[in-house]
């Protein structure tokens, strides 16, 4: 590639490289003076931008982290800048949103649209991970849409399950019970597991071994009633769900029963409060509230 | 790699072939006197004042609506020329807009040929402006020619500074000009000088400044030659009955200077004085036809005039015609001329079409506008008791200028019940009060309850939202989901 020759082209006079491509041979013309210009001043911008800019990683003398640049730029610092900006244009209507009980937004056209506005995007960010978009729920995480609750779906109560969590260790108010895990502790044999799993069924109307159901009656009185009532109904003080509906948050198929008798759920929803500040919790209550189940 | 010597039969390429670069050549256009030149004027006088009076003219239209007559209020969404307010999702009334602008254009390209170049094109007259500063700072053709070519000297620099500086100052003037029809004019110029204007505004201030000096200032003809798209196009716009300033060899032909002596017995009318070519901004020579530089403004026209006045000639050598014209004349014909062609008469009906079409879409559009959308997610709730809940995000526009109270009712569900999320609706109640805020657009969450039992998968209902007092009233259906059978 890099024969030394000096061969002149007869028809331009320019000198060529020496390639030859089916007979066409390529010019060694010289570079546009524009581009070089420009490629020169890249050079040196970028020199430039090396000192200004955080730029090389790993330098010793720096902490293991990149030069920081003498402007001290970051994307962090950049991104806290707009979180105080964007909460102070915020900061008239989140003062109007601490100031109002839940109950007085609700009936403030203005403040609730505000809210709503607020709640979705904040709903977006942190809970439709879990609870899908719109509230619409997935095997495991109930449905928020809907008038099912199995703690509470007043406003005040969704503000409370938001700020403490589920079962979140480490948070005194939070809500809690457990239920047993009926097979995995050995409390229930497998086949007593079976027939209470065909009583279960039977609250919803589906067909069922008659026998078997009725055994099954006898442990659900000793063993589940005293959460999930007498007739199945649930109890949300404890948020023991309603067996007699048809919303199973992790499914309602013999299989998805005996394995929630077996090793019981116990879901976990994180306590809220310590990282989301109050205006966004109370908007995210009235959000969660308009979606469809408020009472 | 091979290295093949040139083939012995290779052909001998010329020794010097000419270079593509053509150098630009100044210019100096001398300045003419005549009727043409007076149309320009008064051209470059209307369009100057229209571009810098209009952002000021006021325009009341209610209480916290911008005031502004003409205004392109990015922020606020709109659109605004006089009684006109356009909203996003109007935006096709510009689209609308523009093409009766081109089809004004194309119809006066295929009657007068360039008259737009000639006469309106901004980069004419700003050029001609800029000509005008500088014929006031250094004089006219000759002398400018003669300052040129004269050494470095207090005078020349002066002159040459001055001229720049007040190229500078009008560049300034219409770059800042611009900002005022995207803002509140009398804030955007307070603010603009405080330092509190947005970025955009400094930005296309300066932008517009430094195109407005380098465009009019330096490249001038180079823009109309090299440039603009406009010219080419215009090739398949005109035909052979489009006027155009012409050259009429038929009456100049044999031209040769004009000796005391000597009558025009015998020869043509053009004593080749070449002024058609001093007082041309393009620096061509009309008497070679119609060229590819020609912006027609018709100063060749007046100079031309001019000459064949004082010797004692009737006027019109150089004017207004076709080539048609000419060579039918000088073939002895009488030529004809037509405006009314069939391209004209499209063009005219075509405009008038669709002006047509935009005002009486201006006319009838309403007052506030519905949109529905259905939640997509979830795409319907089953409730404790069976029935099953769709919501919906309604969409209310209301372009009045005063806030109203609007009623909506659902139908078309058999049994189906809805709330409103934030408005309270007496129990059983068909119908319910909807408040729009004047002037912009509310969002409300409707919920639709229906019994599930006999619907479908799919079935659709009707929103209707009725302003009582107007009368006026939208419909608009949407789906209503359920797990029935599809």
């Amino acid at each position: 590639m890099s024969d030394k020759h000096t061969e002149i082209d007869a028809h331009s006079g320019v000198e060529t490289t020496g390639h030859t491509w089916d007979g066409i041979k390529e010019l060694n013309n010289p570079l546009p003076r524009w581009w070089l210009i420009v490629w020169y001043i890249s050079i040196a911008w970028a020199f430039i931008y090396m000192v200004l800019m955080p730029a090389i990683p790993a330098l010793p003398g720096f902490g293991g982290t990149n030069t920081p640049g003498v402007l001290g730029l970051s994307d962090r610092t950049l991104v806290a800048e707009k979180v105080v900006a964007m909460n102070a244009e915020r900061s008239v209507a989140s003062q109007r949103l601490m100031a109002a009980s839940l109950t007085e937004i609700q009936n403030d056209l203005n403040l609730q649209q505000f809210a709503m506005a607020m709640g979705e995007s904040a709903f977006g960010d942190n809970c439709a991970t879990c609870h899908g978009a719109g509230g619409r729920g997935a095997k495991g995480y109930p449905m928020l849409a809907d008038d099912i609750w199995l703690w509470s779906g007043t406003l005040d109560g969704i503000e409370q399950t938001l700020r403490h969590g589920i079962r979140h260790e480490g948070d005194d108010a939070t809500r809690f019970s457990a239920m047993p895990a009926f097979g995995r502790d050995k409390l229930l044999t497998s086949s007593e597991i079976d027939d209470l799993v065909q009583h279960v069924l039977s609250f919803s109307d589906r067909d069922t071994d008659a026998s078997a159901a009725a055994q099954g009656s006898t442990i659900f009185a000793v063993q589940c009633a005293s959460c999930h009532g007498v007739n199945a109904k649930g109890d949300r003080n404890i948020g023991a769900p309603d067996l007699t509906d048809a919303e199973w948050i992790f499914g309602g198929e013999p299989a998805d029963i005996t394995a929630s008798i077996s090793n019981a759920r116990n879901a976990h929803m994180p306590a809220w409060q310590d990282r989301l500040d109050d205006p966004t919790i109370k908007a995210l209550a009235l959000y969660v509230h308009s979606l469809g189940g408020g009472e | 790699m091979n290295h093949v010597a040139n083939p012995p039969n290779a052909p001998i390429p010329p020794p010097n072939p000419p270079s593509l670069y053509e150098r630009r050549k100044q210019i100096y256009p001398k300045l003419a006197h005549g009727k043409f030149r007076m149309v320009k004027w008064v051209v470059m006088a209307l369009t100057l004042g229209v571009y810098y009076i209009v952002p000021w003219i006021r325009w009341p239209r209610g209480e916290g609506i911008p005031d502004q007559a003409v205004l392109a209020d990015f922020a606020g969404e709109k659109f605004y020329f006089f009684f006109i307010t356009i909203w996003p999702q109007e935006i096709f009334y510009l689209a609308g807009l523009l093409i009766v602008a081109t089809f004004g254009l194309f119809l006066v390209t295929s009657l007068l040929g360039r008259v737009w170049c000639g006469y309106t094109c901004p980069q004419t007259v700003w050029t001609d402006l800029y000509i005008w500063v500088e014929r006031a700072f250094e004089g006219d053709r000759a002398a400018r020619m003669r300052l040129d070519n004269a050494p470095w000297s207090l005078n020349k620099a002066v002159r040459k500074i001055g001229k720049h500086i007040v190229w500078l100052i009008i560049a300034f003037l219409t770059g800042g000009a611009l900002i005022l029809y995207w803002h509140d004019a009398p804030t955007i110029a307070r603010t603009f000088f405080t330092g509190q204007a947005p970025l955009t505004a400094y930005f296309f201030a300066g932008m517009l400044t430094l195109t407005t000096y380098f465009l009019a200032g330096w490249m001038r003809e180079q823009v109309c030659t090299y440039m603009c798209p406009w010219p080419r196009i215009q090739g398949a716009l005109t035909d052979e009955y489009a006027l155009n300033v012409t050259y009429r060899y038929d009456r100049g032909e044999p031209r040769g200077p004009l000796r005391k002596e000597q009558g025009f017995e015998g020869r043509g009318d053009c004593i080749d004085c070449k002024q058609c070519v001093q007082v041309c901004p393009m620096g061509i020579d009309i008497r070679d036809g119609a060229q590819l530089e020609c912006i027609h403004c018709a100063l060749c026209i007046d100079a031309c005039d001019d000459i064949m006045t004082r010797v004692g000639r009737p006027t019109g050598l150089i004017a207004y015609d076709t080539d048609l014209a000419v060579a039918t004349r000088a073939a002895g014909g009488k030529p004809v001329y037509k405006l009314l062609r069939s391209r004209t008469v499209l063009y005219a009906v075509l405009m008038l079409a669709i002006s047509a079409l935009i005002l009486v879409g201006l006319a009838k559009e309403p007052t506030f506008d519905v949109n529905v959308l259905k939640d997509r997610s979830p795409p319907f709730v089953q409730l404790a008791n069976g029935d099953v809940r769709n919501g919906y995000t309604l969409k209310l526009v209301n372009k009045a200028t005063t806030a109203r109270d609007t009623m909506v009712s659902i139908s078309g569900l058999p049994g189906a019940e809805f709330e409103i999320i934030g408005l309270s609706k007496p129990d059983g109640a068909q119908e319910m009060e909807l408040p729009l805020e004047q002037y912009g657009v509310d969002r409300f969450r409707l919920l639709v309850t229906a019994p599930a039992a006999s619907l479908p998968h799919r079935s659709s209902l009707e929103i209707t939202v009725l302003d009582p007092v107007t009368g006026e009233s939208h419909t608009r259906s949407a789906a209503f989901m359920t797990a029935g059978a599809k």
